[in-house]
């Protein structure tokens, strides 16, 4: 997995709460069977004019003018500021797929809906959580100042201001371990191999029913 | 010592390893895997050489992105027209054949909706830890399960460990005592608690529904409310187990017989809160005030009974709630202080992991019993959530009540609850439907939703606006 400490990067704004993954990335592109390539389509039904298709090129869609993250400013942008609730819904992990596929690296909101957040980790992308009151500061910031930029240090856990102001984020020891050195879950997770199957066979003792039923 | 809830009995049941950040290893008895969210996993396993960790905890069927339609369900995968999505059911059966998981093919008794099929099957039972990479996965809650959404990544960790890194939630009891009203049903009753909790009310928690009125409740209307604790925010949902869950159980496919049975009951019946369990949250309703519910916005917050009406952008506490509002309305096409039913809808979905399974077939037949679809209405979709509910269905003669209405009777799969599939809204189309999500575009680009029971859609139908139902088969208005 892709690893993340530190960043400093052009800010975006996507300025609602309870921003939904069927928003972030729209059903029809979840017919793939890859990873990758959901960039272009991040956003899609605000982002663009007409329907789009999976597969279908979007250079050459007609953008909506009016969606914020269509504007010169922010083209580039590779922090994404965000309200409450933000990645509420579904459990499709294109959402951050698609976040990180168009340049993002990081999120920050005062909270997300649990599954968005935890699938994050697994993508390198970090969902920075802030206070209202501390994103408030930031919208205002950024809507000051064209080319405004924020710096994210995981290690330190805050995120810093060219104005001078330090917000500390809290998140979970192990989330950040893994994050801050890339780390295959997986393989961590089979270093336990021996207590996975002392588990099983204490359980296929006191819950037989649970083992050998589906073949 | 202080009391455990059911929610910290099935946790310490399945703790693996307590690790020293703080994170667990927990142990993964079910794991539902369906075409949208597996490929990369699979994928994801070859790349690293890995093999599933075991076979019998697996349980596959393709049901998000499938045609409901007879004439190209007959055709099975070769025969679907979307090239896109017939790679990916393939994609599903090739993994499920090459690892050797049990997978309820296209058009096999058995295939269904992932949370329609799981309990049905008996796949799902009491006390298990139950995953698929779907977030509505909560549905197997009701049977006192600890069920949950994951992602793809963790859909491979799952296949290739037969665990998941957790982290503990916090407890919320969710209690509703009392009796509900005729016409008021499990839909209503999970509706309005996202009324009162917001879409973000129980995120972070594992939520307990207690009090009589789940008592009452069927088993499959208990399925109704855990499948929408996530749209209160909350990934789990669970109802503790009573003699309802045991003779749900009894007798499905893979539930054991005989003294097994006999011994997996003695388990399954210490699966309740202790009486003096601590909740980190705790949430009452009352039956009595709960009244028919139709959403009206964009979020299933945004709900409302039926005999209330939408609301005004001038009676907003705040300028952001009001600007959220105007943006919902807008998108909705509808004015603050208009009446819900005067809503006109131009389509009709009954169906989804939320209300497709054979009492929500009946609620909505007895409705549509004797009646006939609104001129108005374009389209009344029914569509039963696995092949088990629409031989059980059509073995009724419900299938006929609906086609002599004028309703579409269709083949079992996720159809227009989230519109992968050629059921789909167009823009600015209003839908009465019994499935979970009202966001912008999930019912297709532009689509307007209104969540609703089974029977408050068909109601709909034949009306040709949002109606109370209550009208229809009498009780309190």
């Amino acid at each position: 997995m892709k690893a993340f400490t530190t960043h400093r990067g052009l800010v975006g704004p996507m300025d609602r709460a309870n921003v939904d993954t069927d928003m972030i990335i729209p059903k029809q592109f979840l017919k793939s069977i890859k990873r990758s390539g959901f960039g272009p389509n991040l956003f899609d039904e605000l982002r663009y004019m007409d329907e789009g298709q999976p597969g279908a090129d979007c250079s050459n869609r007609p953008v909506n003018p009016e969606f914020p993250l269509n504007f010169p400013r922010y083209k580039g942008a590779s922090i994404l500021l965000a309200r409450k609730n933000f990645g509420c819904g579904s459990s499709r992990e294109h959402a951050p797929w698609a976040l990180e596929d168009c340049g993002f690296n990081a999120v920050i909101a005062p909270s997300y809906a649990d599954i968005f957040y935890n699938n994050c980790f697994k993508n390198g992308l970090l969902p920075v959580i802030l206070t209202e009151e501390q994103v408030d500061v930031l919208f205002k910031e950024m809507e000051a100042e064209e080319g405004y930029q924020l710096s994210i240090d995981l290690h330190t856990q805050t995120v810093t201001t060219d104005s001078g102001h330090v917000f500390s984020f809290e998140l979970d020891e192990f989330r950040k371990d893994c994050l801050l050195n890339g780390l295959d879950e997986i393989g961590l997770t089979l270093q336990n191999a021996d207590d996975i199957k002392a588990y099983e066979a204490e359980r296929a003792a006191q819950h037989p029913w649970v083992f050998g039923a589906i073949k | 010592m202080t009391g455990r809830t059911l929610y910290d009995k099935l946790w310490d049941s399945h703790l693996v390893k307590q690790n020293s950040d703080g994170s667990s290893l927990i142990y993964i008895d079910r794991h539902v895997i369906h075409e949208v969210t597996s490929p990369q996993a699979f994928e994801g396993l070859r790349l690293a050489n890995r093999k599933p960790w075991r076979l019998d905890t697996n349980i596959a069927t393709p049901d998000h992105n499938i045609s409901t339609d007879k004439s190209e369900r007959d055709a099975g995968v070769a025969g679907m027209t979307d090239e896109v999505s017939r790679i990916q059911v393939q994609t599903l059966d090739d993994n499920c054949d090459l690892y050797g998981i049990k997978e309820f093919k296209i058009n096999e008794m058995g295939q269904g909706i992932v949370h329609v099929m799981g309990p049905e099957l008996g796949a799902t039972m009491p006390g298990m830890t139950v995953v698929c990479g779907d977030s509505h996965t909560a549905t197997h809650g009701a049977l006192a399960c600890l069920a949950h959404g994951i992602g793809t990544s963790e859909v491979e960790h799952v296949l290739a460990t037969q665990c998941l890194v957790a982290k503990k939630m916090k407890n919320m009891r969710v209690t509703v005592d009392g009796t509900v009203g005729a016409g008021v049903t499990p839909k209503d009753v999970v509706l309005a608690i996202i009324g009162k909790i917001g879409t973000a009310g129980g995120n972070e928690h594992a939520i307990e529904f207690a009090g009589s009125v789940f008592r009452d409740m069927s088993i499959e209307g208990r399925m109704t409310v855990c499948n929408m604790a996530i749209e209160a925010g909350a990934r789990v949902g669970m109802v503790a187990v009573d003699q309802k869950t045991i003779d749900y159980c009894e007798g499905r496919q893979f539930v054991p017989k005989g003294e097994m049975f006999e011994q997996a009951v003695a388990y399954w019946n210490t699966l309740t809160s202790d009486a003096d369990a601590v909740f980190d949250t705790e949430v009452i309703l009352h039956a009595d005030d709960i009244a028919p519910q139709v959403t009206w916005g964009t979020s299933p917050e945004m709900v409302a009974p039926v005999t209330a009406s939408v609301p005004r952008l001038d009676e907003q506490p705040s300028e952001e709630q009001r600007k959220g509002l105007e943006r919902a309305l807008d998108y909705m096409g509808l004015e603050g202080g208009q009446a819900i039913n005067s809503i006109k809808v131009d389509r009709v979905f009954i169906g989804s992991c939320t209300n497709s399974r054979i009492e929500d077939m009946r609620a909505a037949a007895a409705v549509a019993k004797g009646r006939f679809v609104a001129s108005s209405v374009k389209q009344v979709l029914i569509v039963p959530g696995s092949q088990m509910v629409k031989a059980q269905a059509e073995a009724e003669g419900l299938d006929k009540i609906f086609i002599e209405a004028g309703m579409d009777w269709r083949e079992p799969g996720c159809s227009m609850c989230l519109a992968m599939n050629a059921d789909k809204l167009g823009a600015g189309e209003h839908c009465a439907s019994t499935s979970n999500r009202n966001f912008e575009g999930r019912q297709g680009n532009g689509g307007r939703t209104h969540l609703m029971s089974p029977a408050m859609a068909a109601a709909a139908a034949v009306a040709g606006h949002i109606v109370d139902v209550r009208e229809f088969v009498g009780g309190d208005q």
